[in-house]
C-alpha cells in the first residue's frame, strides 16, 4: 500500500480551511470510518475530497492526480452523498439515468417499484435518504463518500444498507464514510479517522 | 391639432388632488399625509430640473454631451437594480454584472432603433436618444434586477439539489439549469404581461402622450408597437446577460457551488 498503483485512493497534503488531516492511503476494498462530535470538520472533509469547497493537495484516485480531470469526471468516480439529500425534479424517476436499473437496490433498501412514478414532495426523510444512496450507487464510483448514511433509518433497513455496502467492497470499491455509531463503525471499517473539536484528525483503529 | 400648453394655475389645480388625498390621510390617521407631500414635492423637483437639463441637451445636440448623460442613466439604473437585490454577489460585481449587461442591452437597443426605424438626422438627436433609452432602460433594468435575485435567491435556497447534481458529476451549467431558468421566466414576465394587456387594459403613456400633444393615434400606435419591441428585445438580452455572467460568478471552472461569493443577506 506504498505505491500509488496499488492504492485506490491516496491523499497528500490536503488542505481546506476547519480541518487538519493527515496523509492517508486506502487500498481498493477498504473502508475508512469519519467519527468524531458534530461540528468537528467531518462533512468538510468528505465534501473536500469530493472537491466541492476551494482546497488544496495531492489527491489521487488509482494513481490519477484529481487536478488533471475535470471536476464533473472525478465526482462520477469519487461520489459524495450529503446528509441532507438534494432533488431538483418532481418526480424521483427523474433522478436517475435509468430507474429501472436502479430498482433492484431500492427494493433491497426497502422501497417498492412504484417508488419511481412517487413526487419527491411525498417522500419522507428517511426514503429521500435512501433514494440518494441508491442514485450514488448506480453510477459505480470507484470510491463513496457518504455522510452518516443510515443516520434515521431503522434497524433493518441499516442492516440491507450495510450489506450493499459491503457487497461494494469485495468488488474493489472503496468507501469513506461518517458515522456517529462506533459499532457500525467497527461493523464497516477496519481504520477510523477520528476528528477532535478543533478539526484536526489522526487514523486510529476502529475498535 | 395644435398643443394645449399647461401653465402653472393648471398643475397647481391638479395638485389640490393631492391636498385631498393628504387630508383624508390625516382625518383617517392613515399617517401618509407627510410621505405623500414630500414624494410629491420631490417629484415635482426631479422633474422640472430634467426638464431643464434636457431641454439644454436638445439645444446642443452634442454626441458628447449626450453620451455622457446616457451613461449616467445607466449607472443610476445599476445602483437601483443592485438595491433591489435580497442577495447580491459580494465586492464589485454585486454592482458590476447588472451595470454591465445594461449598458450592453440598452446602448445597442437604442442605437440598433435610432440608426435603422427611427433614424433622426444625426442620428444621436438627443430629443430622440434619450427618450428612447430611457423607456428601454426602465424596463431592461426591471428585468435584470429581478433575474439576478431571483437567481441567487433560488441558488441560496435550493443548494442542496444544486450541490447533489454537481456530486453526482452533473456539469455546473445542468445543475443550475432549472435555477436560471426560474430567473429568466420572472425576469421577462412583465414585458410579457405588459404586452399581452396593452390596448386592451392600459393605453401606454408614451401613446397617450403623443394623442395629447396631436398626434394622429396611428401613427402614435405605431411608435408605440416599436418600442414595445425594443423593451422587450433589451429585457431579455439585458437578464440573459445578467443572469448568465452571474451564474457562472457562483459558480467556478472546478464545477463548485459558491455561495460565499455572494454579499450577507441585507439586514430588513
Amino acid at each position: 500500500m506504498t505505491s500509488d498503483g496499488e492504492a485506490l485512493l491516496s491523499v497528500r497534503g490536503l488542505v481546506r480551511a476547519g480541518i487538519d488531516i493527515p496523509d492517508f492511503e486506502l487500498a481498493p476494498g477498504e473502508a475508512l470510518a469519519v467519527v468524531g462530535p458534530s461540528g468537528s470538520g467531518k462533512s468538510l472533509f468528505l465534501r473536500a475530497l469530493a472537491d466541492l469547497d476551494p482546497n488544496e493537495g495531492d489527491i489521487r484516485l488509482r494513481g490519477d492526480a484529481r487536478g488533471a480531470m475535470s471536476a464533473p469526471d472525478w465526482r462520477r468516480r469519487v461520489t459524495f452523498v450529503a446528509g441532507e439529500s438534494g432533488w431538483w425534479a418532481e418526480r424521483v424517476r427523474d433522478h436517475f439515468e435509468d430507474w429501472e436499473a436502479a430498482e433492484p437496490l431500492a427494493k433491497r433498501l426497502g422501497l417498492p417499484e412504484e417508488a419511481g412514478g412517487w413526487t419527491i414532495s411525498r417522500l419522507s426523510t428517511g426514503e429521500r435518504q435512501r433514494l440518494a444512496l441508491v442514485r450514488a450507487l448506480v453510477q459505480e464510483p470507484d470510491l463513496l463518500l457518504l455522510d452518516e448514511p443510515t443516520s434515521g433509518l431503522d434497524t433493518e433497513t441499516e442492516t440491507a444498507a450495510e450489506e450493499i455496502l459491503a457487497e461494494r467492497l469485495s468488488v474493489g470499491a472503496a468507501i469513506l464514510f461518517s458515522t456517529h455509531d462506533e459499532a457500525q463503525a467497527g461493523r464497516l471499517a477496519n481504520r477510523c479517522l477520528r476528528f477532535a473539536k478543533d478539526g484536526a484528525a489522526e487514523i486510529t483503529s476502529c475498535r | 391639432m395644435p398643443l394645449i400648453a399647461l401653465d402653472y394655475w393648471d398643475l397647481a389645480l391638479a395638485a389640490l388632488l393631492l391636498l385631498v388625498n393628504a387630508g383624508l390621510s390625516i382625518w383617517l390617521q392613515l399617517g401618509l399625509a407627510r410621505d405623500t407631500l414630500i414624494a410629491a414635492a420631490r417629484m415635482a423637483v426631479q422633474l422640472s430640473l430634467m426638464g431643464l437639463v434636457l431641454k439644454m441637451l436638445f439645444g446642443m445636440v452634442s454626441p458628447w454631451l449626450t453620451g455622457l448623460f446616457a451613461l449616467a442613466m445607466i449607472l443610476f439604473a445599476g445602483r437601483e437594480a443592485m438595491a433591489r437585490q435580497e442577495r447580491r454577489l459580494a465586492g464589485w460585481w454585486g454592482y458590476g454584472v447588472g451595470t454591465t449587461a445594461m449598458l450592453a442591452a440598452a446602448a445597442i437597443v437604442t442605437v440598433f432603433a435610432l440608426t435603422t426605424q427611427v433614424r433622426p438626422d444625426p442620428w444621436y438627436d438627443p430629443r430622440y436618444a434619450i427618450p428612447l433609452l430611457g423607456m428601454i432602460l426602465g424596463n431592461t433594468m426591471t428585468g435584470v434586477a429581478l433575474g439576478l435575485h431571483t437567481l441567487t435567491a433560488t441558488a441560496a435556497r435550493e443548494k442542496a439539489a444544486i450541490e447533489a447534481r454537481l456530486a453526482l458529476g452533473h456539469p455546473r451549467n445542468d445543475a443550475l439549469r432549472h435555477v436560471v431558468a426560474a430567473a429568466l421566466r420572472t425576469a421577462l414576465m412583465p414585458i410579457v404581461n405588459s404586452m399581452a394587456a396593452t390596448g386592451l387594459v392600459a393605453l401606454p403613456g408614451m401613446m397617450t402622450g403623443q394623442i395629447l400633444s396631436g398626434v394622429d393615434p396611428v401613427e402614435a400606435v405605431k411608435y408605440q408597437i416599436l418600442i414595445m419591441f425594443l423593451i422587450a428585445g433589451g429585457t431579455g438580452f439585458g437578464a440573459l446577460t445578467a443572469v448568465l455572467a452571474a451564474a457562472a460568478r457562483i459558480t467556478d471552472g472546478r464545477h463548485r457551488l459558491r455561495l460565499d461569493r455572494l454579499a450577507p443577506k441585507k439586514a430588513r
